[in-house]
């Protein structure tokens, strides 16, 4: 098997507020990140798809398509968006980075058909990023 | 779907690799100008990465608020800007190879009550970089 990961960046806005919370709960637990002005990060998303080359292509999928699918379902939806307000699969949830990724994880999976979605790793900054991998694959990381 | 969070620390300093247990001449040939006697030090980068279930209200593995001054406490005030073989008393009878030290700091982050630490992974330099997960259950 092999496993094939591509790059691309967005840059959103976002804010944390839980609305079942006191004004100063939402300060304890969300500190800076709940000040409802939002704030925001370039993001770097790297997904990686395994499988098994083409014996006529040599690929496991063409990068091309991958590329095409990421423009479409991540950078589209998210570049220059505000993630509380403009991506209605986030609404009702805490954009943190487990949540942004996990949105991702679920919106590429389904229109993943060559290869199989092994790992969705999201960076919201270079020291703070999460991984979303297929839960067979979990333990072997 | 699984789902991990990883935040990535840095902390300075200096270490020897030698061992007591072995002759000048052996630790000059294993440890190469890492036994240089007066030691010598590196800019660390640590990733701790934590795992576990997703706490709706939050939206977090873990809150960083609480897992950013567990791990300065931990490690990053007794391994900065610290020699490594005389002011961490762990590495007083144990070689800090990096090995090591992804151990120690592993062993140290155990302890932390919010989620369980998955890996430990440091970069020593841009070109070495050594992973520890716990050891599997027996």
């Amino acid at each position: 098997m092999i496993r094939i990961t591509r790059k691309v960046e967005f840059s959103a806005a976002h804010f944390y507020h839980n609305p079942k919370f006191s004004a100063e709960e939402n300060q304890r637990v969300f500190g800076k990140c709940s000040n409802t002005h939002g704030h925001g990060h370039n993001y770097t998303l790297e997904v990686t798809i395994a499988g098994e080359p083409d014996s006529a292509t040599g690929m496991v999928l063409d990068l091309k398509e991958l590329k095409d699918i990421l423009q479409r379902e991540v950078v589209e939806r998210m570049d220059h968006k505000h993630l509380n307000h403009e991506v209605p699969e986030l609404a009702g949830k805490i954009p943190t980075c487990e949540n942004v990724a996990a949105v991702i994880w679920n919106l590429l999976e389904p229109k993943i058909v060559r290869g199989t979605l092994d790992r969705v790793r999201l960076y919201e900054s270079e020291d703070l990023f999460a991984d979303c991998t297929a839960e067979e694959n979990g333990l072997k990381r | 779907m699984r789902i991990s969070l990883t935040r990535r620390y840095h902390f300075a300093a200096s270490h020897r690799l030698h061992s007591p247990a072995l002759s000048m001449e052996e630790n000059e040939r294993i440890y190469g100008k890492c036994n240089s006697p007066y030691g010598h030090g590196h800019n660390y980068a640590v990733e701790v990465t934590i795992t576990g279930p997703v706490d709706p209200d939050t939206g977090m593995i873990a809150n960083l608020g609480d897992l950013d001054p567990f791990v300065q406490r931990e490690v990053i005030e007794a391994f900065d800007y610290k020699y490594l073989n005389e002011d961490v008393p762990e590495f007083q009878a144990t070689v800090p190879t990096t090995e090591n030290v992804c151990r120690e700091i592993y062993r140290r982050l155990t302890t932390f009550s919010a989620a369980r630490i998955e890996r430990v992974r440091i970069e020593e330099t841009s070109k070495n970089s050594f992973e520890y997960t716990g050891e599997p259950a027996v």
